[in-house]
């Protein structure tokens, strides 16, 4: 009879197999295409980023110059003919490029005008009249074609960032500046050069001055004076902690901290410097030492971690073939151990250090949020650091600083793709495999 | 490791202690973000000549007077910067500090503008309408306080635009949104009779009626940075922003500013008073520090120079607006005889 069941064949496994196998290269392929749609999705918001950033900033590594022919007039200059320097370095350059300004446009009278005028130069500008006579006193008394930096605004309209089509009112800058500024650009008096005082000067109120040198002093100093407190310390208890330390309660929990601390928002260091550093033991508010002390807390627990990883990954084979021959426990630590655990300490030491460059919110507390001109030249005179002052120049109105801030950032991550591209390269390098 | 690192940060620090013994020579200024692009210009101008350019620390009116009314010594602030000014308070804990003789400066004022894209339509709001749109709590047809129900600005006004309210604003952090939620907020809240009378029986309740924000969404904290509102705006024309005069300046290609009380605020309407939403701008000096700390009164004397805070000087093309000629003329000669302020009446 047909209608009989027919008797069921004990499954094999290999029919179970093939019967899902179908699902699970699905399966697999669903988890493969969504991992590269993941790393593809990444990439492509630091692409965006990264263009964004580019493309803003890229116009601040070029400063718009405008010629103007200047009478060095010995009359305001030095008018008792002594050529000295102190007379030379007070002298009202402001009036020399005022005349030389007015000169220029000799049509032009009105007050208005003349204000006009005088703002298509910048307010550096007659510094720069003055470190060209202390350089070269033998130009005074004749008229030179001199380069002088142009205003802000005159900058933003060059390079294109204000929009000359608009209506006057919404624009920023005046038809009659745009005039003055287009009568210049034919007779070839406008130019852009690249903007060198961007990397030589401080920072300064006048976007076409603002520069990042006293930034990039700061961070250096803070730094290299972080690295120095940390990097000794946190090598010298990574080593106690790995090779030496009884493995008790204790350094179980001094463990559990060190890898606590290492995930403590890095404001509440800039909390503790603030209170121990500056108003316990007085060290001075704003300078690098202070940063440096605070990143180096921030930083200590990093390298201690990686180090004690790095001497983890050194086999106990040489350990026990150097204490084999007699060298003292010490002698195979500094003499054998600690060596072939270096390529992985300064990976984690300079991964450390990247941290602490692109680092702000414990400056915050500390007085590195500052205006401050002047270049600094040691560890205790005041500074701050190229993250903050990005934070600083992205919060100023004048429309040049936004260029800038581009700029910067792109200084930055070019640092912190050298630095982490250093410790990838120093780990292919020197690392050793057993 | 322990002992190692104490040692170490006590050696550093005696290192540090023995270099800051002597004296300073570069001004110390602290205090208000809004005063920081004035004071920043000033100290560059006044770094060009023969004293070192003064460092100027961005760390709020409070922080900042904190930090100057914590002693008079060279590890100290010599000028606080204020957007506001100084409290009864405040002037106290100087005093318990041994900080007396404080000279203020008044520099100017600040206006805060509600400004929105170039592509919206442009508002013209009075101050009861802003009180209406952003506070937490408002009357109610029966004079009863409610949770504020208004949802479009229609709904606050029939004469404005049926679009939601969507107002962009600093944090509670901020000094510009204290100024306000006393001048714009305070203002509109006392246009109602029974709330005004309520600041002479009860006025901390007055203040808590006033000057609550509402926490529903209309009004967007957008953090500190200015420039990030005015992106904002930008992207979104129907939102409104509230921010310091100098952004809109620069930034009149791309946002208008809302008309307050018929008013359209401009260089001239703030200076002038006519323009309800502005507030003086102060910074304080601590006079035992001059002739300790060179350059405190050249300082001084450079801020309050025509040159800088007059009305054509360069202090007005960062954005402030100028007192007006005799209130200048008066300050400017208080500063000069760096007269110490009386105690402040509240």
């Amino acid at each position: 009879m047909q209608d009989q069941t027919q008797p069921t064949t004990p499954r094999r496994t290999i029919d179970i197999v093939n019967a899902s196998l179908k699902k699970r290269y699905a399966r697999e392929r669903r988890f493969r295409f969504m991992g590269a749609a993941a790393v593809t999705l990444g990439l492509l918001f630091v692409a965006t980023l990264f263009a964004d950033i580019a493309l803003k900033g890229y116009t601040a590594f070029e400063q718009t110059y405008i010629q103007v022919p200047v009478d060095f007039d010995p009359a305001i200059i030095d008018p008792e003919g002594t050529r000295d320097p102190r007379t030379l370095a007070d002298a009202d350059y402001l009036a020399v490029l005022k005349a030389s300004l007015r000169k220029l446009f000799p049509d032009l009278t009105e007050r208005s005008q003349l204000r006009e005028v005088y703002a298509l130069v910048s307010a550096g500008a007659p510094q720069q009249l003055q470190s060209m006579v202390l350089s070269h006193p033998n130009v005074i008394g004749t008229a030179t074609d001199v380069w002088l930096i142009a205003g802000g605004d005159v900058d933003m309209l060059v390079k294109g960032n204000l929009d000359r089509r608009l209506p006057e009112a919404d624009r920023g800058i005046t038809d009659s500046s745009i005039a003055l500024i287009d009568r210049l650009a034919e007779q070839g008096r406008v130019e852009k050069r690249f903007n060198t005082g961007f990397f030589t000067n401080g920072t300064s109120r006048e976007p076409e001055l603002a520069g990042i040198a006293g930034a990039l002093a700061g961070t250096f100093y803070t730094l290299v004076l972080t690295l120095i407190l940390s990097f000794p310390l946190g090598v010298g208890a990574a080593v106690y902690l790995q090779e030496f330390a009884p493995k008790n309660r204790w350094t179980d929990l001094i463990e559990v901290n060190i890898n606590n601390l290492a995930a403590v928002p890095s404001i509440v260091f800039g909390l503790l410097g603030l209170a121990v550093f500056i108003n316990f033991f007085g060290v001075p508010r704003s300078t690098p030492l202070v940063g440096a002390l605070v990143l180096g807390l921030m930083t200590l627990p990093v390298i201690i971690i990686a180090s004690r990883a790095a001497l983890q990954s050194v086999p106990p084979s040489i350990r026990e073939a150097a204490l084999g021959v007699g060298a003292s426990p010490l002698q195979t630590q500094f003499h054998h151990v600690l060596p072939l655990a270096m390529p992985g300490i300064m990976t984690g030491a300079i991964i450390g250090m990247a941290r602490a460059l692109g680092e702000s919110a414990p400056l915050l507390m500390i007085g590195m949020i500052a205006f401050i001109v002047d270049v600094p030249k040691g560890f205790t005179d005041a500074a701050t650091v190229l993250p903050v002052q990005i934070y600083l120049w992205a919060d100023s109105p004048e429309r040049g600083f936004v260029e800038r801030t581009s700029a910067a950032i792109l200084v930055l991550l070019g640092f912190l793709v050298l630095m982490n591209l250093a410790a990838v390269l120093l780990r292919r390098r020197f690392e050793r495999r057993w | 490791m322990n002992k190692t690192s104490i040692g170490a940060v006590l050696a550093l620090s005696a290192a540090a202690l023995s270099g800051q013994a002597f004296a300073r020579d570069t001004i110390n200024i602290v205090g208000s973000s809004t005063v920081f692009p004035f004071s920043t210009a000033v100290a560059e101008t006044f770094g060009r000549g023969s004293f070192k350019t003064p460092k100027v620390e961005s760390t709020g009116t409070g922080g900042g007077i904190k930090l100057f009314c914590a002693g008079s010594g060279v590890d100290t602030p010599d000028i606080a910067n204020a957007s506001r000014a100084m409290k009864a308070s405040e002037f106290d804990a100087c005093g318990a500090n041994g900080v007396t003789g404080i000279t203020e400066v008044k520099i100017g004022f600040d206006g805060i503008v509600l400004a929105q894209s170039k592509a919206g339509k442009g508002f013209d709001l009075s101050l009861k309408d802003i009180f209406l749109a952003l506070a937490k709590d408002v009357p109610n047809d029966k004079g009863e306080l409610v949770p504020n129900p208004n949802k479009t600005w229609k709904d606050v006004n029939p004469s404005l635009p049926d679009t939601k309210i969507e107002v962009l604003g600093p944090p509670p952090t901020s000094g510009t949104r204290d100024a306000f939620a006393e001048l714009a907020m305070e203002g509109g809240c006392n246009t109602f009779p029974a709330i005004k009378d309520l600041k002479k029986t009860d006025e901390k309740k007055h203040k808590a009626v006033c000057q609550a924000v509402r926490e529903d969404g209309a009004y967007i904290e957008a953090g500190e940075n200015d420039n990030l509102i005015v992106q904002k705006l930008v992207a979104n024309p129907k939102a409104i922003g509230v921010f310091g005069y100098s952004y809109l300046e620069q930034n009149t290609d791309k946002i208008q500013g809302a008309k307050v009380n018929g008013v359209t605020p401009t260089y001239d309407t703030i200076s002038n008073a006519s323009y309800p939403i502005s507030r003086p701008l102060f910074f304080y000096v601590k006079n035992s520090h001059v002739g300790n700390i060179p350059g405190i009164k050249e300082y001084v004397a450079e801020f309050t120079n025509n040159k800088a805070w007059g009305p054509d000087g360069y202090l007005a093309d960062k954005g402030l607006i100028p007192l007006p000629d005799a209130d200048r003329k008066a300050a400017a000669a208080s500063a000069k005889a760096m007269t110490p302020m009386p105690k402040p009446a509240h």
